[in-house]
């Protein structure tokens, strides 16, 4: 059993491969084809501007092989800027194409008071449900209300409801913290640096690529 | 309310953890790794790594440690103290630091400070701010953990650093730094009334009491505790315990 994790050049991947590994994975870092296409689980990194990452995977020629990758239905998770890649757009430095595998859009985290709410929303903040049932999925045996690390100023709005595994409050909004599209996962927080419930989620992804 | 984060700030001079009292005097209190294990087994909710001596030895060393922590720490980890060039937030980030802390380069070059949230996002650059009161309602800021005034004042960087796109500010009071006392609140009052990024207060706690008058008082996103944990006054579970009882929310 292999994960691979995307390596396009961006972002700390360290600690997600020491997560895994932590949870007793085979994993590695890799832009090779093949390599990607042969892993039983693979994981798509990021942080920094929405832009810049979709500029790195273009230059990598990531896009296609991610794309049909995701076609073979094995586990596929997008953490942070990785789950925001997902979609079709966001509005982060004007309108940017992400790889478009969930319909919706990313737009900066609304806030009720937008004068004196701070952003970026760094915080541990709790995880709620969604439409989506949480057994069988990557949040199986999470207890709802779990605190998660968060970093980020920009958040995913699917188009259909049916892709929200849960949601998150921040200054009076909710948004979704996480997403599912058939074998397709993103989470906006870090499962790797969210502690021992994150390392479950971690290890929840592992059983899935060993099933 | 964000929940309030209580981050462990473990000062490292050559391989020992160290603790001083206004950044000075610095005494070795540990093994940084082993402290940084045992924090997280006990529910701290960040770790930060500050060389002590780094930029006045204009080196940046700490790849290692981070690295050895980035294997059983799964919290946010950031890392400061002689963070110069791109290439070294680069290592930085590559060893397994989420965020790096820069002070002195920031001061010496703003445009540091622009250049690397472009590259690496603002979520990952905090400005580390040293901080000694010099009026009434007046800061100097410092460099080189504590040694060299800038004449600049405090407000007025904190402003800057945000707009040149700073993600976070750690701001440390060196004159309440390493005393226990309780922190400079209208220190604390001032700066994160004057930003919209978040504030971490760093320096003085000395118990769970100090960061509930803070956070009280000010609009606070995180708190730094040194000494409480170095030598054992207080554990992690009591500190959050204190928070909670006073209705300050904290990630349990």
């Amino acid at each position: 059993m292999m994960i691979a994790v995307i390596d396009y050049g961006i972002g700390n991947v360290r600690s997600i491969l020491s997560a895994f590994e932590n949870q007793g994975a085979n994993v590695f870092l890799t832009r090779d084809k093949n390599k990607i296409l042969e892993s039983d689980g693979v994981i798509l990194p990021g942080v920094g501007a929405f832009s810049h990452g979709m500029d790195s995977l273009n230059k990598h020629g990531l896009v296609d092989i991610i794309k049909e990758y995701v076609e073979s239905n094995k586990p596929f998770m997008g953490i942070c800027l990785g789950m925001q890649m997902l979609f079709e757009e966001s509005e982060e430095f004007g309108v940017t194409k992400g790889l478009g595998l969930i319909s919706g859009k990313v737009v900066k985290l609304p806030t009720k008071d937008s004068q004196n709410e701070k952003l970026p929303h760094v915080s541990w903040n709790e995880l709620n449900s969604g439409k989506i049932q949480w057994p069988n999925t990557v949040l199986e045996n999470i207890k709802e209300g779990s605190d998660m690390y968060f970093v980020h100023s920009f958040v995913a709005q699917p188009n259909n409801e049916s892709n929200v595994l849960s949601t998150t409050e921040y200054s009076g909004y909710n948004f979704c913290s996480s997403v599912k599209s058939g074998n397709i996962y993103g989470c906006q927080f870090h499962p790797e640096k969210s502690g021992k419930i994150g390392l479950k989620i971690v290890k929840n992804f592992i059983r899935m690529c060993k099933e | 309310m964000n929940k309030i984060r209580v981050i462990a700030r473990i000062d490292v001079k050559n391989e020992f953890a160290i603790k001083g009292i206004h950044l000075e005097g610095l005494r070795k209190v540990g093994n940084p790794n082993e402290m940084a294990l045992d924090y997280y087994n006990n529910g701290i909710d960040e770790i930060v790594f500050m060389d002590a001596v780094a930029a006045y030895y204009d080196r940046n060393s700490l790849s290692e440690l981070i690295q050895r922590a980035c294997a059983d720490v799964f919290i946010p980890i950031t890392v400061g103290g002689g963070i110069r060039t791109i290439d070294d937030i680069k290592n930085a980030l590559k060893s397994g630091a989420d965020k790096v802390a820069i002070n002195t380069k920031a001061v010496q070059d703003p445009d540091f400070i622009s250049q690397s949230s472009k590259i690496f996002g603002s979520q990952c650059i905090v400005s580390s701010i040293e901080a000694k009161a010099i009026g009434e309602n007046k800061w100097e800021v410092y460099t080189d953990n504590g040694r060299e005034p800038t004449g600049k004042d405090v407000l007025e960087w904190a402003k800057d650093v945000e707009k040149l796109g700073a993600g976070e500010i750690m701001l440390t009071s060196i004159d309440k730094e390493g005393t226990k006392r309780g922190f400079d609140i209208r220190l604390y009052q001032n700066v994160a009334t004057s930003v919209l990024i978040p504030v971490i207060a760093s320096g003085g706690m000395g118990q769970g009491d100090d960061a509930v008058q803070l956070i009280k008082n000010v609009n606070i996103d995180a708190v730094a505790v040194a000494s409480i944990l170095h030598y054992k006054l207080e554990s992690i579970q009591k500190i959050k315990n204190t928070l909670i009882e006073n209705q300050i929310k904290v990630r349990l």
